[in-house]
């Protein structure tokens, strides 16, 4: 199981990261030689008026994976991004960007990496009034110093990328939610970054622009490839955009993996309540369940290892017994029987008849 | 209130809340007082020889002191005496035709065309009315005073924005500079700068920073944190972030401040006329009133209220875009075609220049020449009609005002009302306030009934006769209660400063001249609003009414009260309510019409009637919008008591006059002190009590 991603190198890494909030949260981290208890801590910290935001916060991202972090409003996703940008300075731990902290990084270092390295998207949009498209968009090459022709030049190619053209002489106030919003992501795309951070970026929008935005999110990043970090509370959202999400309570994260996996192994009752809505069929893919062949003969009928479930009743129902799931990237072939489908919709089943 | 302490076997009924008990010991006291102010007069009047000479004291210093550095700000005042007159000669060089084409394309660029004829209409009026050279001498130390304020505010602004540490020093400051009159200030200017238009362009810069230094701290706070963080994440340095997102994206707020910055040097620079006496349009309505002209003072009045006016639209267009979107105007009139515009100005002005030298090009005799039968007939007028104008102010002072000062006990005297009250008067009296005070209690609490009692008794001896120690107390346990100890510590130590400085009879007339204006400014201003909330038409009627009362400069108010009224108190009081009239009207209206609509839609689906409506839901709903307005009212009040000294009064706005007229530094700074520590007392009080109904909602 997910043969694919650990393949690829480590891009972000966060190891222990705390943010802790208070009169004076350096005094809990002086504590080198012996293990910290996070949960013991977390409760010493509340108990001491002090509010620990993120908690012991450890994951690593590979390159061109998009990993969502999902929690409730007051979770700590927010800030944990923030802490990954170091728009919020972490009381503890350490964030690795290709293998260099990035908490030891000078200030000088740190506008090089956000000039370059990392572009983000936010839920308010963040557009600057003054300016109208085309100068938003173009703003981070400016601040580089780049030569006006060419931050233009490349201003427009992210306009027509993210398909406002037309549209560059208009002001922030003159746009619609979704529109301002794709200004915003043509705003952090221009420098090209490989880091691609987005801080609730559709939560403000209407549901029906919100899946149009979605779409065109997951259009953008086939075409790019980016490493992406994805903060939403919107759960529907977090399972349809997910290569990989990250479950966040109460500042900590509680549960990593794979869409199918939370749905299928919740790591507690919290998480099994949150995700109790997900329909399995739509949310597990053929990859997911298909076992290897070792050996045995292969069905003719063939899927893509990232078809859901869902997609296959009508071929299901029309008499097929198994199918042969390619492996990607030179590994064999898997098989899922027809049995397999099935045992998930009995799970679904039985999921809904316990309410 | 927390559980009431029981001090009666029977909690239920003579219960008795904790912060209730000084109040009764406070009123013991009260009756005390009064039985015993015979015997003890010094309760009533703080004898002469319990002050102490802190004014000599800072006279002394400031001799002292001023003595030392005297040379270094003469040099600066001779060094601001050169653009000064710079650009007094600059203004007095362009021709006028110049000047109208200049200042109707900004208008046009502005605000659209319709600014643009008014701008056309002022000017012209202006120059037909005579005051041409006398307006570009005020609009000089405008054009002088406005950027240093400006700058000066900003960078104070970005300091209190930079360093939060060092904000509630400068809100301080800020708070000082804006409540201590500036006649109080232009006493050790004087002294410091010599006697000058230049003071004057001092005193205004002072006067006219704390709007731009606030304003500056609230569009930089307000930046949102997305766009901070978008800045930071495009990888702006501290200087790229600062210059780049937050200065531009504040931009719209720190235009407001230099809209008020603007207004309120004009304001100031006119009433520095009465210590400059240069050419300026101030002193052309302040001598025109001292020589009752009053065709005249109306003429040069309305001058001032038309620049007032013309000059606050212009900076506000550039601040705000129309929330219609701009006008074909304003989009014809682009910034390339205004430059042309305003190149073309220079060179008529230079070719009318070259062709006439020296000529004035003014009309030879203005309307003000030909005033005379103007001023016969509005004299003629004005005796004519005396017996209405005397009638009402007699009124008003036998009614209202004389009961406020001395009280029930000092009017009822054959020599005020004609009669005296029997004691069976009296004992009913007090048996109606105490009544009241029972009546009140069951409704609304023992609050209400405290300030019932504490009404009572002001009206029984009125503020010249209230015990002075009972007063101190009373206001220091209200702070207290209401904004904790330290408000109560300073409410002592501020009466008690005022107090020692033997300024207790002033303090006095001034409470009573501000508390009637306040209550009868709410009183008209709250009807107003209330009926502007409720009939669009009123609200239009009202507003620009609002907008040109609140716009022009306070001098100007005192015209057509003095004109009707001559000089003394009533006329203090009407000048002082047209100028704080505005803030009730205003928040009133504001706070009745943005009242929560499903809140009103429930009461008025349970069926209540419009009055119910009003008096049960959105007048409570409102109330914290209408106690902004009281505040504003108050504010309001005491920055004109300064200016009303000039038609005769008593209060410490007088003192402060008189001060200035005998250059008396000590004297001055301490009244002008009181009068802010009023100002700072009364808006720390509606704050608190503000917030704890805040708290207490929620």
């Amino acid at each position: 199981m997910g043969t694919d991603t650990a393949a690829r190198p480590i891009k972000l890494a966060c190891r222990n990261v705390w943010k802790v909030y208070g009169r004076r949260p350096g005094y809990y981290f002086d504590s080198r030689g012996y293990v910290i208890d996070p949960d013991a801590l977390a409760e010493r910290l509340r108990a001491e008026a002090h509010l620990p935001a993120v908690v012991d916060a450890s994951f690593e991202v590979a390159t061109g994976e998009i990993f969502v972090i999902m929690g409730l409003s007051g979770s700590g996703k927010s800030t944990l991004v923030r802490c990954l940008s170091r728009l919020v300075e972490p009381s503890a731990g350490e964030i690795l960007l290709d293998g260099r902290n990035l908490l030891a990084a000078s200030g000088k270092e740190l506008i090089e990496l956000r000039r370059h390295a990392m572009g983000m998207v936010f839920q308010n949009f963040g557009l600057l009034p003054h300016l109208n498209v085309l100068g938003n968009v173009a703003f981070p090459l400016k601040i580089q110093g780049k030569p006006a022709k060419e931050r233009e030049a490349r201003a427009r190619e992210m306009i027509a990328l993210v398909g406002l053209e037309g549209r560059e002489a208009s002001f922030p106030h003159q746009l619609s939610g979704g529109q301002q919003q794709r200004v915003g992501i043509a705003r952090s795309l221009a420098v090209g970054p490989e880091l691609w951070f987005l801080d609730e970026p559709f939560s403000a929008l209407d549901p029906l622009i919100r899946k149009q935005m979605q779409d065109e999110f997951l259009r953008l990043q086939r075409m790019l490839k980016k490493t992406i970090i994805f903060i939403t509370h919107d759960i529907a959202e977090a399972f349809r955009l997910a290569d990989r999400l990250a479950i966040m309570r109460a500042g900590k994260i509680v549960q990593i993996g794979r869409p199918a996996d939370i749905v299928l192994n919740p790591a507690d009752e919290y998480v099994a309540q949150f995700t109790d809505d997900m329909p399995l069929l739509r949310v597990i893919t053929a990859g997911d369940i298909a076992t290897p062949a070792n050996g045995a003969a292969l069905p003719e009928q063939s899927v893509a290892a990232d078809t859901s479930l869902e997609a296959l009743i009508p071929q299901l129902a029309s008499g097929v017994g198994a199918f042969t799931v390619p492996g990607a990237g030179g590994s064999p072939p898997a098989l899922l029987s027809a049995s397999a489908v099935l045992a998930v919709l009995e799970r679904e089943q039985a999921r809904r008849t316990r309410e | 209130m927390t559980a009431p302490v029981a001090l009666a076997p029977s909690p239920q009924r003579f219960a008795i809340a904790p912060a209730l008990f000084p109040w009764c010991v406070l009123a013991v006291l009260a009756v005390l007082c009064l039985l015993l102010k015979a015997e003890l007069p010094w309760l009533v009047n703080f004898p002469k020889e319990w002050t102490l000479p802190l004014a000599t004291y800072i006279n002394a210093v400031t001799d002292a002191v001023v003595a030392v550095i005297q040379p270094g700000f003469r040099a600066l005042s001779a060094l601001l005496d050169a653009p000064m007159r710079g650009t007094r000669l600059a203004l007095a060089w362009l021709p006028w035709p110049a000047v109208m084409l200049a200042v109707v394309a900004l208008a046009l660029k502005s605000s659209g065309e319709r600014l643009a004829i008014f701008a056309l209409a002022t000017l012209a009026y202006i120059l037909l009315a005579g005051y041409w050279p006398q307006s570009m001498n005020t609009l000089a130390l405008v054009l002088l005073a406005v950027p240093i304020s400006t700058v000066l505010g900003f960078l104070l602004g970005v300091l209190g924005y930079a360093r939060p540490r060092w904000r509630p020093v400068l809100l301080g400051a800020l708070d000082l500079m804006q409540t201590v009159p500036a006649f109080a200030y232009l006493i050790p200017l004087l002294l410091l700068f010599g006697f000058g238009p230049v003071v004057g362009l001092i005193a205004s810069a002072i006067y006219a920073t704390p709007p731009m230094v606030r304003n500056t701290m609230l569009g930089l706070d307000r930046v949102p944190a997305a766009i901070s963080e978008a800045g930071l994440m495009s990888g702006c340095t501290r200087r790229q972030q600062f210059w780049q997102v937050e200065v531009p994206t504040a931009l719209p707020q720190l235009l407001v401040g230099f809209n008020q910055t603007t207004m309120a040097a004009l304001s100031m620079v006119i009433v520095a006329a009465i210590i400059g006496g240069f050419e300026d349009i101030g002193w052309e309505v302040l001598s025109s009133m001292r020589k009752a002209e009053f065709g005249q003072s109306i003429l040069s009045g309305l001058v001032i209220a038309l620049l007032a006016i013309l000059i606050d639209r212009l900076t506000i267009g550039f601040a705000k875009a129309p929330e219609t979107g701009p006008t074909r105007a304003m989009r014809w009139m682009t910034s390339r075609r205004l430059a042309m515009t305003l190149a073309v100005a220079l060179a008529l002005a230079v070719v009318i220049r070259l062709a006439a030298p020296d000529a004035t090009l003014l009309p030879e005799t203005g309307l003000r020449m030909q005033m005379g039968a103007v001023n016969q007939w509005l004299l003629g007028l004005v005796r004519d009609y005396a017996w209405f104008f005397n009638g009402l102010r007699n009124s008003v002072l036998y009614c209202l005002l004389l009961p406020m000062r001395v009280g029930i006990s000092g009017s009822a005297t054959p020599a005020m009302w004609g009669f005296v009250l029997p004691p069976s008067a009296l004992a009913a009296y007090v048996v109606l306030v105490l009544a009241l005070a029972v009546l009140v209690v069951r409704r609304s609490g023992w609050r209400a009934a405290v300030a019932v009692v504490a009404a009572g008794l002001v009206l029984y001896t009125g503020f010249l006769d209230l015990p002075w120690p009972i007063f101190i107390l009373a206001v220091a346990l209200l702070a207290a209660q209401v904004g904790g100890p330290r408000l109560g510590l300073f409410a002592v130590a501020g009466f008690g400063l005022i107090l020692v400085n033997g300024l207790w009879p002033q303090l006095v007339q001034s409470l009573y001249l501000c508390t009637l204006a306040v209550l009868l400014c709410l009183l008209v201003g709250g009807a107003l609003g209330t009926w502007a909330a409720h009939s669009d038409r009123v609200s239009r009627i009202l507003k620009p009414i609002c907008d040109a009362l609140q716009t022009m400069p306070q001098f100007v108010f005192l015209i057509p009260a003095l004109m009707f009224f001559k000089v003394g108190e009533f006329t203090a009081l009407i000048a002082i309510m047209l100028y704080a009239i505005v803030p009730p009207i205003r928040y009133v209206e504001h706070g009745l019409r943005h009242v929560r609509a499903d809140v009103v839609e429930a009461v008025e689906q349970m069926g209540a009637t419009p009055m119910q409506t009003l008096l049960q839901a959105k007048l409570p709903l409102a109330l914290p919008v209408v106690m902004l307005g009281l505040n504003q009212t108050i504010m309001a009040a005491l920055s004109m008591l300064a200016i009303a000294a000039l038609v005769g009064t008593r209060d410490l706005g007088q003192a402060v006059y008189v001060a200035l007229g005998k250059a008396d530094a000590g004297m001055g700074l301490i009244a002008g002190l009181s009068i802010a520590f009023l100002a700072i007392l009364a808006d720390r009080l509606i704050q608190a009590a503000v917030a704890r109904s805040a708290v207490a909602s929620h």
